[in-house]
């Protein structure tokens, strides 16, 4: 393991801090340690937020934890003028999907104040990202491709319960905007003995499992699919090397090249829709940068390029999982 | 309102001027990109601007405000730079024309999509509460066809659940670049949404200075002494296209023929209450052409931007660049 005590939920004793739980401490943290942090969203206050992830703090820190109307827009809006007023907005978008309703103040007004007036923008923007089951094309997104499009946007997508913590303290002490892809697929089950106090930073790949054979590059929960899909390959002797990026944007191409100058083979493996995208942009990277490195074509998997679907028939088979990353690899390790 | 009718005026005549230089400029082809002016217009903005405290209040201004610009404190200079590129200016050629601000003195700087400004002076003036800031007004200007957007109701709607101190001036022009009000609202008079986003609603006619200062002074003081979110909507023609681009001949000849020119009308006005002669007017029109003329002929010196020496930097954290320019 490449951080300590952290790992996929499996009943082991000892395993108490929730990715989602770390997410709520390393709010009280931002807001305990930085009187200019306050957080903005959608029944966020007294009712904790629809995940909880807010739970306790809007008692813990009153009149720090604000309600927000059903405004995505709005919200976004509010946040980027409070943020240029040199205060440290952290907004909870219900769910990532919703997003798009903000999409015009991320992109055009978070994304290009610094640039254009040199003011910094510093404002954390929490999206609850990714397929959990039976949630259907409007409650599932991930959307990290579509804003690491942007320049003058920071993208996270943590995949572990010390990263859901770090980085998004990090994020807060950065003087721009962030999007933080938190993935509702590990809020609950994902869990770890303890929070970091040190990680590595923003902007830093991390090797989360050793191998030789083929590198997959992987972010958020899709990493767990791919830790299953190496083990299982390991049982066939195939040592494969598994690549958090933790951030996309930016996006850590030396260790990428690293990785694949000591494995020869390439997948990269992401929850979002194929056409673009996190996996195209890691590919293109390799492709130039490292084209003599390669000993066969490079692969991609993504989800299949249709809405997400509502029951779980549909959606297991929709998104890449352990079984169809091992199908891919096994392909490109014949290849 | 002798003291004020004058500033008001003066603010007017040098937008006015300063447009009109700049619009010159454009026909000479010495300007890259779009030209928006705020002729007739100039009442309305730079009565908003004045009843503004510069470095207290926040003003976001939009497209038709130049005389609130320089009504709450923008230099001629800045508006100069920014239309002609120097690097000096505040967008250093990042950004133009009427794109420019200074968040730092309490004026951001507007983006296109309309309506998206409003949210950003809530943000503005929660800051300021969090902080403890108190007798601070924000304000921010539309037209009608910006109150059409799903950003302007968000907004108007999240300033009235937080009762701020924000005064919305609406600008009624008849035209949303070539739409007319008939396809922009169905309601009877774009003041009748105040109540329904909770915010005291003020009427005035747009092309009378004196009743646009007395309808922002009200505004703006009730803003100040809690009386919640303000909405002033003011009427008039849009004197000009939506660009320098654009002659507006599809506004009706009876609609050209029944506006006045708010500029006209406030001169006159000036040598009416013997607050300035004919012969006085003439030296300060001639005054003010010397300032626009002068700014100008400085900026027409100075750099505009060498992309060898640009950062491409669109990050305040630059170790976190990527390199990709």
């Amino acid at each position: 393991m490449a951080a300590a005590g952290i790992g996929l939920a499996d009943g082991r004793d000892g395993m108490s801090i929730t990715y989602l739980e770390a997410i709520r401490e390393a709010q009280r943290r931002a807001l305990r340690e930085n009187g200019d942090v306050f957080l903005y969203g959608q029944d966020i206050g007294d009712f904790g937020g629809a995940f909880k992830a807010t739970k306790n703090l809007a008692k813990e820190f009153p009149g720090r934890v604000m309600d927000a109307p059903i405004s995505e827009d709005a919200m976004l809006g509010m946040a980027v003028g409070a943020a240029i007023e040199g205060m440290k907005p952290i907004v909870e978008m219900q769910f990532a999907d919703f997003s798009s309703i903000a999409f015009n103040q991320i992109v055009n007004q978070a994304a290009t104040h610094f640039w254009r007036t040199g003011v910094p923008c510093p404002l954390v923007v929490r999206l609850p990202s990714g397929g959990t089951s039976g949630s259907g094309p409007f409650h599932s997104q991930s959307l990290e491709s579509i804003y690491a499009h942007f320049p003058g946007l920071i993208v996270l997508t943590p995949a572990t319960v010390g990263d859901a913590y770090s980085m998004l303290l990090e994020a807060v002490h950065l003087s721009d905007p962030v999007i933080f892809c938190e993935h509702k697929f590990l809020y609950y089950h994902l869990k770890a003995d303890d929070l970091p106090e040190e990680n590595l930073p923003i902007g830093k790949a991390r090797i989360a499992r050793n191998g030789k054979h083929a590198t997959v590059v992987t972010y958020s929960a899709m990493l767990h699919e791919c830790l299953r899909a190496a083990e299982e390959l390991a049982l066939d002797g195939y040592e494969v090397e598994v690549v958090d990026l933790r951030s996309v944007k930016p996006l850590d191409t030396d260790t990428v090249l690293a990785s694949v100058a000591r494995t020869g083979r390439l997948l990269v493996v992401g929850e979002s829709f194929p056409w673009g995208g996190v996996s195209a942009e890691v590919i293109s990277r390799i492709s130039t940068d490292g084209f003599h490195l390669l000993d066969a074509a490079p692969m991609r998997l993504n989800s299949k390029d249709t809405p997400i679907p509502y029951h779980p028939n549909l959606w297991g088979t929709h998104r890449p999982t352990a079984p169809t990353i091992v199908t891919a690899l096994r392909e490109l390790l014949r290849a | 309102m002798g003291d004020a009718f004058v500033e008001g005026f003066r603010w007017m005549l040098l937008s006015r001027t300063l447009e009109e230089k700049i619009s010159s400029l454009y026909s000479a082809g010495k300007i890259v990109g779009g030209v928006y002016v705020g002729r007739g217009q100039e009442a309305f903005s730079a009565a908003l601007g004045m009843s503004l405290r510069r470095g207290v209040d926040v003003f976001a201004p939009l497209i038709r405000d130049q005389a609130g610009r320089l009504a709450y404190g923008e230099e001629i200079l800045d508006a100069v730079r920014t239309y002609l590129g120097s690097v000096l200016g505040p967008m250093r050629g990042r950004d133009g024309n009427i794109h420019r601000g200074r968040p730092g003195m309490g004026m951001p700087a507007m983006i296109s999509h309309l309506g998206s400004m409003i949210s950003v002076v809530c943000g503005m003036l929660i800051a300021r509460r969090f902080r403890g800031q108190s007798g601070v007004v924000g304000a921010s200007s539309i037209g009608d066809g910006g109150t059409s957007t799903g950003g302007f109701l968000e907004a108007m709607n999240l300033a009235g659940v937080e009762r701020l101190p924000l005064v919305v001036a609406v600008a009624n022009n008849q035209f949303a670049y070539s739409t007319p009000t008939s396809h922009q609202f169905a309601c009877r008079d774009l003041v009748d949404r105040a109540v329904g986003y909770g915010f005291t609603g003020h009427s005035v006619d747009g092309e009378d200075l004196e009743a646009c200062l007395n309808v922002f002074k009200k505004a703006v003081e009730d803003a100040r002494n809690g009386g919640g979110p303000q909405m002033v909507v003011g009427s008039m023609l849009r004197l000009c296209g939506h660009g320098e681009h654009d002659d507006a001949s599809y506004v009706p000849a009876a609609v050209k023929g029944g506006a006045k020119d708010c500029l006209a009308v406030a001169r006159g006005q000036m040598v009416e209450r013997g607050l300035a002669s004919p012969e006085e007017l003439a030296v300060m029109e001639a005054e003010t052409y010397e300032a626009v003329q002068s700014a100008v002929m400085q900026v027409q010196k100075e750099p505009t931007p060498d992309p060898a020496r640009e950062t491409w930097q669109p990050l305040a954290s630059a170790w976190l660049m990527e390199g990709m320019a």
